[in-house]
């Protein structure tokens, strides 16, 4: 994974220092609290309902275990003694205090890491691909392109001040397990026919009040131009971007105002005019970020051993594991092993810092000192030997880390909700909780198999609710903690937004609502169908049906 | 307002002639953007530096033509975190050349000073207890630059290529 | 978000602490509290302005950040906060096991 040089080090300490000025200002008064407001989210400091809450960036999802023992470190010291995984790859503790927050940076600046623009209305967070780098299907590790970018957007001295958030997503693979089509820019690798690897360029899809999928401005581009093409399409955004109502300010609504063809048509003038330029990235420059991403080098590894035979066979729940959260290695006897966040009862995505400790551990004696954050607020282990697959699982169970429902009905995304976020109108852990308690057998979690749930607590959709096979966005309705039910999202290439089944559901009946819906698609389905592929077969009709009739 | 030019307080000798009203006879003057295209003729005929204030809505490709004409251009941050100045001003300079005074005015506060000189400012109409001061500091902020602009920094890459060690 | 709107009814100011972010409440002594309990009680729109300019003039001395009003009920010695949200933000989340307040500094 990336490591610093010197010249990456030197900066992020100069954040520090300047942070640490900026927050002296802010409480000597200097600044004022609108003055100081960007510059605080900037740094991703939020004042949300209870405390400060600090984001702090991990780039393209890639931790070490030196970098995430610090994270759990940060949240004994500093925090509740937990922290929070998000959508966007990132870490979130909710309970920071503002004159802490310049020695939290420095603590994170020891093990490269920051808080940089996860919020504010700059260039954010680069989010990958989870299984970058040992996904069979990869054309190339996106993980070099998003380092690269993320140098780039680094405290761009043009590009600071957006008319919004800007989000990009890169994917090295035709599975995109990035959601690149619901970003401001989507960026999806892929070969010529010449065989030359290059980028399918999409821009302004988006989640959030106004859903919408990206549009295709390019679709091949030259590696070497990655940089003077992302520079033209900012530079279009940040000209022309509407800066009259902030809920209509992201890049989407101005593909969608211009249409696409326009759109193109700016950002190809305007990179017509630079793509010749400074930006042109040298060979060099790209090989050196490369090593840096390698392929480890392989221990031998047996594809199967007596005792994970034995254990496969005569212990369901180890076999279930394996079939839910362990994936392929383009490694021979090697594996990817998702950590479920999703226990019964629990949190989405929270971790405690004892867990955070443990798993540093773990990465370092099975996995290469290498750990992933997903999207979907699970971690990853991506270079584990099959053969000590048992063992492992054994350690993940005793962590509370192994439930094996990666991708079914209990893997839920969940924003924070209104028991943390200034922003929602109600409550999305409690769901959640509820749901993993209903659904708690996980026989028939996997009968049911693949089954994304996806809630947010606001419009703003930070839980992803639109590309949820079922989606549930919480709603104020006279003060009242109200559920409203979409069907059909899918964050996938082949990407839809979810369709509203009908009137919000009260509180005390949005769990068995699920239950309901899981009961038509079980009665409904054919030929080993998910549940999105009976959707897609059969509609809305059948579901709003029942669901309603049972009201 | 004091006006900071690469860093120093200086004398303003312009006066800004907004729409409508007379321009003096003689003495260095600053147009709105629409009367300097209007009246563009009759301006070339005076005798006397001339400058332009662009708002950030406005086109500065409509000034490639004149720059070598004008001696300041002004550009506009309405509010600080409306940031669309910064691309007009890189446009400028380095797609442009334009190479005389680029002056940003408005909602300007120090800890955008940095940014503005990265994208080719050298002068600011800015309020502040000590102005010379918080450019000093909000210039020297940093030494380490990921993006190259017209600026003249040697941004990092081109230093790792060089095999250069930080300073 | 209710800010400064004039509201009728039952009222208390509350605030997040500058320094840590913490919520507070006004207290009758024009001082700040984790308590809710411990907040003064506006009973008109216009003991509610009055409030909310001592919460405001606190904000200008950095003490506390973007205080405004809340709808309370003050039946019985309790004082309860109208709406979930609210709720959550003067007893915690109702997610997180009970941690005692931490003392006030």
């Amino acid at each position: 994974m990336y490591a610093y040089d010197e010249y990456d080090q030197t900066f992020v300490d100069e954040r520090v220092a300047q942070f640490r000025d900026q927050v002296r200002r802010r409480l000597s008064g200097e600044l004022s609290e609108t003055e100081f407001k960007p510059l605080r989210l900037t740094n991703g400091l939020y004042l949300q309902l209870h405390a400060y809450m600090l984001r702090v960036a991990i780039p393209y999802g890639t931790l070490s275990s030196t970098q995430l023992r610090r994270l759990g470190h940060i949240a004994r010291k500093y925090d509740r003694g937990f922290g929070h995984f998000t959508t966007r790859q990132n870490i979130q503790y909710h309970w920071i205090k503002l004159e802490q927050a310049p020695d939290i940076l420095a603590e994170l600046a020891e093990v490269e890491m920051h808080a940089l623009q996860t919020s504010g209305n700059c260039i954010r967070n680069v989010t990958a691909d989870q299984w970058a780098g040992v996904a069979a299907d990869e054309i190339e590790d996106p993980r070099i392109w998003s380092e690269i970018i993320r140098q780039w957007s680094t405290l761009h001295p043009e590009f600071t001040f957006l008319p919004r958030k800007f989000k990009i997503a890169v994917t090295g693979s035709p599975n995109d397990r990035a959601a690149v089509k619901v970003h401001d820019i989507g960026l999806r690798m892929l070969k010529n026919d010449k065989g030359e690897v290059g980028f399918e360029v999409m821009v302004g899809g988006g989640l959030g009040r106004t859903p919408i999928v990206a549009k295709t401005i390019r679709e091949f581009l030259p590696k070497q131009h990655l940089l003077s093409y992302l520079e033209a399409i900012l530079r279009v955004y940040n000209q022309f971007g509407r800066r009259d109502n902030i809920y209509k300010a992201r890049i989407k609504i101005l593909v969608h105002e211009l249409g696409a063809a326009k759109m193109t048509e700016l950002v190809e003038a305007e990179w017509q005019q630079i793509k010749d330029g400074a930006l042109i990235l040298a060979p060099e420059t790209v090989a050196r970020i490369a090593a840096h991403f390698a392929p480890p080098v392989y221990a031998d590894s047996p594809v199967f051993t007596p005792e994970f035979d034995v254990l496969r066979l005569e212990n369901p729940e180890f076999k279930r594991w394996l079939k839910a959260n362990v994936a392929s290695h383009k490694q021979p006897g090697y594996a990817i092993v998702t950590l479920s966040l999703k226990p019964e009862g629990g949190v989405p995505g929270d971790m405690t810092a004892d867990q955070m400790d443990a798993v540093a551990d773990l990465a370092e004696l099975y996995g290469l000192g290498d750990i992933r954050v997903t999207h979907t607020q699970n971690l990853v282990l991506p270079h584990i030997r099959r053969a000590d697959l048992p063992a492992l699982w054994r350690k993940l169970t005793e962590l509370k880390l192994a439930t094996p429902n990666i991708g079914l009905i209990s893997d839920i995304i969940a924003c924070p909700g209104l028991d943390y976020c200034a922003l929602a109108n109600a409550r999305s852990i409690p769901v959640a909780q509820r749901l993993t308690e209903k659904f708690n057998d996980l026989a028939r979690a996997h009968d049911i198999g693949e089954l994304k749930i996806k809630i947010s607590g606001c419009i703003n959709a930070c839980g992803h609710h639109h590309v949820g096979h079922i989606g549930i966005l919480g709603v104020d309705k006279n003060g009242e903690e109200f559920y409203q039910v979409t069907l059909g999202g899918s964050e996938e290439l082949n990407a839809s937004l979810g369709a509203i089944v009908g009137p919000a559901l009260p509180a005390d009946r949005i769990v068995d609502a699920v239950g309901n819906l899981v009961d038509t698609y079980v009665a409904l389905r054919q030929n080993g169908e998910r549940f999105l592929d009976t959707y897609r077969r059969i509609g809305i009709a059948p579901f709003k049906e029942r669901l309603y009739a049972a009201a | 307002m004091p006006l900071l030019k690469n860093g120093s307080i200086a004398a303003d000798p312009w006066k800004n002639v907004p729409e409508g009203e007379a321009l003096p006879p003689s003495g260095p003057v600053i147009l709105p953007f629409e009367r300097w295209k209007a009246e563009r003729e009759s301006l070339l005929g005076r005798n006397t530096p001339l400058g332009v204030r662009v708002n950030n809505t406005q086109a500065v490709a409509e000034l490639a033509h004149d720059l070598d004409r004008l001696e300041v251009i002004v550009l506009e941050f309405p509010k600080f975190t409306d940031g669309r100045a910064y691309s007009q001003a890189r446009l400028l300079r380095e797609r442009y050349g334009y190479r005389n005074e680029l002056r940003a005015t408005g909602n300007v506060l120090r800890d955008q000073l940095l940014f503005m000189q990265r994208c080719g400012f050298d002068a600011v109409e800015f309020e502040h207890a000590d102005p010379e001061a918080a450019w000093k500091a909000s210039t020297a902020t940093f030494s380490v630059f990921y993006q190259p602009t017209g600026d003249g920094r040697t941004p990092v890459e081109r230093r790792r290529l060089a095999g250069l060690k930080s300073v | 978000m209710i800010k400064s709107k004039n509201l009728e009814g039952t009222q208390a100011v509350t605030a997040n602490r500058l320094r840590d972010g913490a919520v507070v409440f006004l207290t009758p002594g024009h001082t700040w509290s984790r308590h809710i309990n411990d907040s003064a009680i506006a009973r008109s729109a216009d003991e509610g302005a009055t409030l909310l300019a001592v919460g405001n003039q606190a904000a200008v001395e950095r003490i506390v950040v973007e205080p405004y009003l809340i709808e309370i009920s003050a039946e019985g010695g309790a004082i309860r906060p109208l709406s979930t949200r609210e709720t959550i933000r003067a007893f915690g989340p109702s997610v997180e096991e009970q941690r005692p307040l931490e003392t006030v500094s």
